[in-house]
């Protein structure tokens, strides 16, 4: 089985600034981790190779020191990784994104499932994977919280959603994005962190994915920021409730009867 | 389909995909119908509801749509992303919507993005705002990034249709009006459309994973201060009395007291209730930036000073193992 795992490297914060002139994140001077849904993806590739044989490749799309979320894929288990970096790639939206990964897919060649984390803790859009897919023409199912069975020609997963979940058959190639808890990543062996940083990283121009240079980068996203702007903040102050168990909760309910918050519902004790 | 300013007025209305599940309307439905008919009033256009692999009903017509655009047969089995992606690409093709709005649920974000690829859209994730910019015409979009530590405005100048998916229980749902009517266009999904559709084999309403924070009103959410499993048996007793459900932190969820899909924030879901209560959660940044977008907050914890206490609209100082009880006693 030939899995590409696609990993992003994020901000290690979520204290992120922004830049007043080009509205992008400042990325400099933050520490970057592997998007923390990524490290499920990364392990549930390794867990099927390990199981059904094959080869995992770690792909990322980034700036060129995003070849360590590479590096971390590769401690985990994954069997090679590349990096697509290059100016021209530079504020891709995610339709655009989506479209770089997928021509990298389609360049490793041979590809039977492209595993991805459920979003990014940054943009928290969740649309690459699924962006994937479409690109490509793969099926695809998202939330996956568990792998029921693979086959030569299939995989079939068990879906979360609002309401509870689904069990789909997917023919591959297929896409599919896992949510925590499918598995439990695993801590890397020294060797492997040792042997992932000596590892030849290499990385891909849009020549080298054949990727059509009017696709990719800010010119070819449909989508633009055009303002960011701190959240409003919380308006009012904190209202502090104190005494017996029996009043607090009687001068709860009271207040959040004033907001319309448990209507029909009156407080026994107050 | 990328286009010129030239091409624009031959793209109309605002569509709305309808949410549904085991062939029954979810009430996100109507929020997303009461957003586009504030757009399409601006924009003097009408509202559509797409519903596919179901039958639509008159609540959408009583909500404010105008008018509904229905693909179903019996090829439609539980949710299909490949099969729906393909009818709503067909539908697009052929009407040309000018706004395409769907729900920033797992449905939503699964078949959305694949829409927007294929029909080469702009689309914005989980908006909190939506309006029509009056010198262009254009629809501004408003997210939180970062889990909501910053809102971020999107358009989509060149690009139509313009999508996006809106978060549940932010836009408001309009007063039904059961007078109101509608007409039902009927479509076919093209054949071939997908040949690689998967097979949905069971679908599960309920059960572990069945938590629904996305649409939930009320989450009564516990840390690592309720102790063990039992802690959380005593939320959900509060919440049931709400009509809510039950959240957790990361930390009781690691602890294994509860599910992972119960998990709040950056690492679990970013919910936008009206009502948040937060049991014994100190309110790291990781668990504050998924729910501080949250209509009311109330915190009950016995230290006073935690960042969860300071945020909250209401912060009840005491022992929640008997604040909790008596609070659902008193409910009734």
């Amino acid at each position: 089985m030939k899995i590409v795992v696609c990993v992003k490297q994020v901000p290690g914060t979520s204290d992120a600034k922004i830049d007043p002139d080009t509205k992008r994140i400042i990325r400099e001077g933050i520490k970057s981790i592997m998007n923390p849904f990524d490290l499920y993806a990364v392990e549930e590739a390794v867990l099927l190779r390990e199981r059904f044989g094959g080869e995992v490749i770690a792909v990322s799309m980034g700036p060129e020191r995003a070849s360590a979320v590479i590096r971390e894929a590769l401690s985990i288990g994954a069997d090679r990784g590349a990096l697509l970096s290059d100016r021209a790639f530079g504020g891709s939206d995610t339709w655009a994104t989506s479209y770089a990964l997928a021509r990298a897919v389609d360049t490793i060649g041979g590809v039977d499932l492209v595993i991805c984390g459920k979003q990014a803790v940054d943009g928290d859009t969740a649309q690459v994977g699924p962006g994937i897919a479409a690109h490509l023409g793969f099926s695809q199912a998202a939330y996956a919280a568990r792998v029921v069975d693979v086959s030569k020609n299939s995989i079939t997963v068990q879906r979360m959603n609002e309401d509870g979940y689904d069990v789909c058959e997917l023919s591959l190639p297929a896409v599919v994005t896992v949510v925590k808890g499918i598995n439990q990543p695993r801590v890397p062996s020294l060797r492997g962190v040792i042997a992932a940083r000596a590892a030849d990283v290499p990385v891909w121009k849009p020549a080298d994915i054949n990727a059509d240079v009017s696709r990719i980068g800010l010119d070819a996203s449909p989508t633009r920021v055009v303002r960011t702007a701190p959240p409003e903040p919380r308006a009012g102050r904190t209202e502090r409730v104190e005494g017996s168990p029996g009043e607090c909760a009687a001068r709860l309910i009271e207040l959040l009867n004033a907001r319309e918050l448990i209507q029909g519902v009156h407080s026994s004790c107050g | 389909m990328r286009i010129t300013d030239a091409d624009k007025s031959s793209y109309k209305n605002v569509w709305i995909i309808a949410e549904t599940a085991g062939g029954e309307i979810r009430p996100v439905t109507y929020e997303l119908i009461g957003a586009a008919r504030g757009l399409a009033d601006a924009r003097g256009s009408i509202v559509a509801a797409v519903v596919i692999g179901a039958e639509p009903d008159a609540s959408l017509f009583a909500y404010g749509a105008d008018q509904a655009v229905v693909v179903n047969g019996s090829e439609f089995v539980g949710f299909n992303d490949e099969l729906e992606a393909a009818a709503l690409n067909h539908l697009i093709e052929k009407y040309k919507p000018e706004i395409v709005l769907c729900a920033a649920t797992a449905r939503g974000r699964a078949l959305i993005p694949r829409v927007a690829v294929q029909t080469v859209s702009g689309l914005t994730a989980d908006c909190t705002g939506l309006a029509i910019d009056p010198q262009t015409g254009d629809l501004l979009q408003t997210r939180p990034a970062f889990g909501g530590n910053i809102m971020a405005t999107i358009r989509t100048s060149n690009h139509r249709p313009q999508m996006a998916t809106v978060r549940p229980n932010v836009m408001k749902a309009l007063a039904p009006d059961p007078s109101r009517t509608g007409g039902i266009v009927r479509e076919r999904l093209p054949d071939g459309a997908a040949p690689n559709a998967k097979r949905v084999i069971e679908t599960v309403r309920g059960g572990e994973t069945g938590v629904n924070l996305a649409d939930a009103k009320t989450i009564v959410s516990g840390g690592r201060a309720m102790k063990g499993p039992e802690g959380f048996e005593m939320l959900k007793r509060l919440a049931d009395k709400l009509g809510g459900v039950v959240g957790a932190s990361r930390a009781a969820v690691d602890a294994g007291w509860i599910a992972y899909p119960h998990q709040v924030g950056q690492t679990g879901q970013t919910v936008q209730t009206s009502l948040y209560i937060a049991c014994g959660i100190s309110g790291q940044i990781q668990h504050l930036v998924g729910m501080q977008s949250c209509g009311c907050v109330v915190a009950i914890d016995k230290n006073p000073d935690t960042p969860m206490m300071k945020l909250a609209d209401i912060a009840v100082t005491g022992d929640l193992f008997e604040i909790v009880p008596a609070l659902t006693r008193a409910l009734g």
